[in-house]
This record gives structure tokens, C-alpha cells and sequence, in this order.
């Protein structure tokens, strides 16, 4: 099992925008640690000359062409509108949505 | 169950508007604490299904062809957008949140006729294999009401096996459809990542997500994937492939098809009520004049890991959209921003998905990123190429969909690795982006439901659909 200590959860859920109580933090940190000594059995693959694959279409050949030639055109066409958008959010004014002080001294 | 053809007949017969109250009433009847307690709904969209209902009344008065679901009762995982009900995803976070727009595979199914109910609970943003992750309350298998329906669809699985709906959506991320399917008693189908649209479905992770159907039987499963199939410009991983019309390729004959049986399917941990009654089904297709073939995959035990590592990395990323700005909760009392989105996320997230939240965002991290991601993506090209190899030696494979039959509640809700190992048969096809599905084979002399594997190459649907319908006749004749 590889062991991650309270102090990297922490510092994973600051990155992440997650505010954890200490309870949360002690069951991460054992929880994380069983997984990812799951995942090291990974590590006995040798992968040297493996291309990475990120997307189904890199085992098939549908790559994009780079010239976006297998893309939709560009073309402007009707979006949601921006009232029923609005009308769902947390704040808003109707035009922006609206938000906690941003600039923190 | 009911079947497609069965609905549409009630719906000609009678009226699609009476069919659709006496689903709601078999719901009201059953799916809440009063009756079964099954609580498969979320939400019932009544307006916009007496809506529908009424219009294929109409155009069925005048003896016009109202689509090939005409009338037919169905309802819609709570990960998928549908204006006139809540969109959930079975998170705090979104509580209260109704999408101003549809996904495309609801239009679609709406343009073909069907009447949707409502919204399916499921496992907090598609995260389990029980359903005991849902911020709503767990789903009880109406097989087995001491058992979990599986997950994360568990609600459209537990929809279609109680009769609530004839079909249902569910999306799969490493076995959401299949593995539930196989739990309830019912067929479930994972399409070939790029076959339907991901339009309107919030994101788990997108390079593996995909939308596929639930229903009673196999040939129901092609009419719903020939209604959902194809390219959509509001979703650029859809494929630019022709479709098939999956019913008529029901009508081949499977004799002469090569069935492969990966060998790494059939080793410890495999329950042998299931080994037996996976063995029985090659026995049928065999006599059926399949050709069974062995294979191996030899990367199959790395697929479990590798899945763990690139999912919760994708959903690191796509979860962070839920930060209390635009939509669902907003932790009260913030005085700054980001103390905002903190505490918005605290309160708004279940564990589960803290936990891959923070498993993604770990592997991503600098100085993890080469060791756990990358890595993980390397071997995805191994799991994939296992398959390519596989398919050219075979034409589909068959195998079992899980290790055990349905567990009790609490069983692994303290283990999350004993969790993931659930999805130890499901999570390998997911990665590589092929077709499969579940199909009812028989059950364990507890009658607990026994669901068996097929897995097709890419766009191989047809193929898979026509080697599960020759499974589900020999049922029949058993």
C-alpha cells in the first residue's frame, strides 16, 4: 500500500477547491492510499513504445486531420437563451451572474 | 416487463394518454415507501408526458404513423438534461437545478414517439457500482429487494425490471448500463463510444462516457439504438458512421459466428453459479452453430487501475464546473469568492465523489502526472489493443458481466477498492471504446439474476445484438 499522508490530501484538496473536515481528511488519506496501491501494479508494465491513448478515436484512425477538416463548420447558429440560463443560476441580475467579493485583502 | 410492441399496441388500442397514466399510477403505487420502496424515480415529468401522449393520440386518430416508439412509456437517467424536470445527477450540488435545454438523445427519443416519465435516480454523478451513492437515497433491486440494483444507473435497470417504464436511458462509464442490466434481470446496452451523442449528459468523464438503452428484451434494445444512433454536431466525439437499422440485423442467423471466450474472464473470484451459467450459454450458442474460439486478454487485470486513474482525472476536471456560480447550490454566508466555491463543493458533494475529485486531481498534480496518468493512458492502448487482436480472430466475445450476483447494501460501502472491484469484467471494454451489453442468462438457485457479456468491435453493434438475441431465445426454451 502506498501511504498519502493528511498534509498531501490537504494540499490536493486546496487544488481541487474541497474544504474537508479532519475526519474527511484521516479517511482520504487511508482511502487514497489503498487505490493507489492498487494502481502501482502499473508500474510492472513496461509501456517505453506505448503511444498514450486519450481519446477512442486514436485506436481507430478518426483523428482529426489538424486542418479541421472533421470538425462542423464554424458557423453561428442558436444557443440557450441567455434569460432561461439566468433564471437557473444561484444570483444573477439577469445579465451577469453574481458573486462574493472577488479580490481578498 | 412490457415490451415495445406490447406498449404500442395499449397505446393504439386504448390511448397513449391512458398507458401513461397507468404507469404513473403503477409508480405512485410502487416505487415510493408506501409500496415497494423501490424509489427508482427522482422526479416525474407529468406535464411534458400528457403533453406527448396527447399528441400521439392525435396523430395516431388521423391513422398517421406517430414513430417507432409511439407511445411508449420512458424515462430518463437523472445525469441527463430534460427541460420540465429536475436534473440532479443524483448530487446536492444540483439540487433544484432544471436544465433550460434537452439532451440529444431525449429529443430524439421524443421525436420517435416515446413518452417520457420522468428522471431515474442513479449513483451521485454516475460514481458507483450499488446506487448507494445517490444524495437521494439508495435504489432496492425489485428482483431482490435486499439487494442493490447496481450502479450507477440503478434506477433505469430497477425502472424497466419493476414495469415502471418499458425503456429507459442510462449512461455507462466503466459499467453503469451492463453491470446493473446484469443485476436486475433486464438488457442493457453500452454503444460504441462515438454512436450516440453525449449531448446534454453531464460530464464524468467524457473520453469514456457514453448513453445507451435498458429494456425488457434484446429486440427492444435495436429499436431504441436505431432511434438514438448517429452523428450530432453538438457533440464532436460522435461518429461520422452510417446507421444501421439494428432490428433487421436481429433477423441473421448466428450460425458460422466466431464467439470468442477471453480466458482472463473465467479466473478467481468468479462465482460459480455464474461461471455455470456462462458455460451453459457458450454450450447453447455452440449448438447453434457458433464457433467458439479462446482468447486472451492478457491486459485484462490492469484495467481496473488504469480506469481509476484516467476517469477521476477527467472528472476532476469536468466536476469542477460545479463551483455555486451558475447553477444548482450556493453555500450561504461566503464573504469571498473562493471561500465560496470551497464550502459550495463541501456541502454540495458526496464523499464518493470527493474522494475521485481528489484521486483525479492527485494523479494530475505536478510530479504524479507522468507516474499515474500518462502511465494510465499507456496501458489504455494496451487494454485497446488486446481487443483489436482480439476481433480479428473473433467476431464477438462472450463472458460473464459480473463476479457475483447482487450484493446486500453496506456490503462494500466502507471499501471503496472492494467497490471498484465490482466492475472488474465491465471497466476493460470502456476503456477500449467497443460495443457491449448484458443479457439476461438465467438465475442462482437464490433467483438472483444472472446477466452474461457481449462485446462487439467498434461499430460491431449489430453483430453483438444479434449473438444477445440468440442468448435470450435459448432462455426461452430452457
Amino acid at each position: 500500500m502506498s501511504a498519502v499522508t493528511v498534509e498531501e490530501v490537504r494540499r490536493v484538496a486546496e487544488l481541487a477547491n474541497l474544504q474537508l473536515t479532519p475526519e474527511e481528511e484521516t479517511r482520504m488519506a487511508r482511502d487514497l492510499g489503498a487505490i493507489l496501491g492498487h494502481v502501482a501494479q502499473l508500474a510492472e508494465l513496461d509501456t517505453k513504445n506505448v503511444e498514450p491513448m486519450a481519446q477512442v478515436s486514436d485506436v481507430l484512425g478518426l483523428v482529426s486531420d489538424g486542418a479541421g477538416g472533421t470538425l462542423r463548420t464554424d458557423a453561428v447558429r442558436a444557443s440557450v437563451d441567455r434569460r432561461a440560463v439566468m433564471a437557473v443560476a444561484p444570483e444573477s441580475d439577469g445579465r451577469f451572474f453574481k458573486v462574493p467579493k472577488v479580490i481578498e485583502r | 416487463m412490457q415490451t415495445i410492441a406490447e406498449a404500442r399496441a395499449q397505446a393504439q388500442a386504448g390511448t397513449a394518454t391512458a398507458l401513461a397514466e397507468r404507469h404513473f399510477q403503477l409508480i405512485a403505487e410502487q416505487d415510493g415507501p408506501d409500496g415497494l420502496g423501490i424509489h427508482s424515480f427522482l422526479a416525474l415529468s407529468r406535464e411534458r408526458a400528457l403533453a406527448q401522449a396527447a399528441r400521439v393520440d392525435e396523430l395516431q386518430a388521423k391513422g398517421q404513423n406517430a414513430g417507432p416508439l409511439a407511445g411508449v412509456p420512458v424515462a430518463i437517467k437523472d445525469v441527463l438534461a430534460m427541460t420540465g424536470a429536475p436534473a440532479t445527477a443524483g448530487s446536492k450540488i444540483l439540487a433544484g437545478y432544471q436544465p433550460p435545454y434537452d439532451a440529444t438523445a431525449v429529443r430524439k427519443l421524443e421525436a420517435a414517439g416515446a413518452v417520457l416519465l420522468g428522471k431515474l435516480n442513479c449513483d451521485e454523478f454516475a460514481m458507483g457500482s450499488s446506487n448507494e451513492n445517490s444524495a437521494y437515497g439508495p435504489v432496492r433491486n425489485p428482483r431482490a429487494l435486499d439487494r442493490v440494483p447496481g450502479g450507477s444507473s440503478g434506477g433505469s435497470a430497477a425502472a424497466v425490471a419493476a414495469g415502471f417504464a418499458v425503456a429507459t436511458l442510462g449512461t455507462d462509464t466503466g459499467g453503469s448500463i451492463r453491470q446493473p442490466a446484469a443485476f436486475c434481470g433486464v438488457v442493457g446496452v453500452l454503444p460504441t463510444y462515438g454512436r450516440v451523442s453525449r449531448f446534454g449528459l453531464i460530464a464524468f468523464a467524457s473520453s469514456l462516457d457514453r448513453v445507451g438503452p435498458f429494456t425488457a428484451n434484446v429486440s427492444d434494445a435495436a429499436t431504441l439504438l436505431t432511434v438514438l444512433a448517429g452523428q450530432d454536431p453538438l457533440d464532436a466525439t460522435s461518429a461520422d458512421r452510417p446507421v444501421e437499422d439494428f432490428s433487421a440485423a436481429l433477423a441473421r442467423p448466428v450460425e458460422g459466428l466466431r464467439v470468442g471466450v477471453p480466458e482472463e474472464y473465467f479466473g478467481e473470484g468468479l462465482d460459480p453459479e455464474i461461471r455455470a451459467a456462462i458455460e451453459r450459454t457458450l454450450d447453447g450458442l455452440r449448438a447453434r452453430g457458433c464457433e467458439l474460439v479462446k482468447i486472451s486478454l492478457p491486459h485484462t487485470r490492469y484495467a481496473i487501475p488504469t480506469y481509476y486513474v484516467l476517469a477521476t482525472a477527467e472528472a476532476s476536471s469536468n466536476l469542477s464546473r460545479f463551483d455555486g456560480v451558475r447553477f444548482g447550490l450556493r453555500s450561504s454566508e461566503s464573504q469571498t469568492l473562493s471561500a465560496m466555491f470551497r464550502r459550495t463543493r463541501e456541502e454540495g458533494f458526496g464523499a464518493e465523489v470527493k474522494r475521485r475529485i481528489l484521486l483525479g486531481t492527485y494523479s494530475l498534480s505536478a510530479g504524479y502526472y507522468d507516474a499515474y496518468y500518462r502511465k494510465a493512458q499507456q496501458v489504455r492502448m494496451l487494454v485497446a489493443r488486446d481487443f483489436l487482436d482480439a476481433f480479428t480472430r473473433c467476431d464477438v466475445l462472450v463472458a460473464p458481466m459480473t463476479p457475483t450476483p447482487p450484493f446486500k447494501p453496506g456490503e462494500k460501502v466502507d471499501d471503496p477498492m472492494a467497490m471498484y472491484l465490482a466492475d472488474i469484467y465491465s471497466v476493460a471494454a470502456s476503456l477500449a471504446g467497443i460495443c457491449g451489453m448484458s443479457v439476461p442468462c438465467g438465475e442462482t438457485k437464490d433467483g438472483l439474476p444472472i446477466g452474461v457479456q457481449v462485446m462487439g468491435p467498434h461499430f460491431g453493434e449489430s453483430t453483438m445484438l444479434r449473438a444477445g438475441l440468440a442468448i435470450e431465445q435459448m432462455q426461452e426454451k430452457m
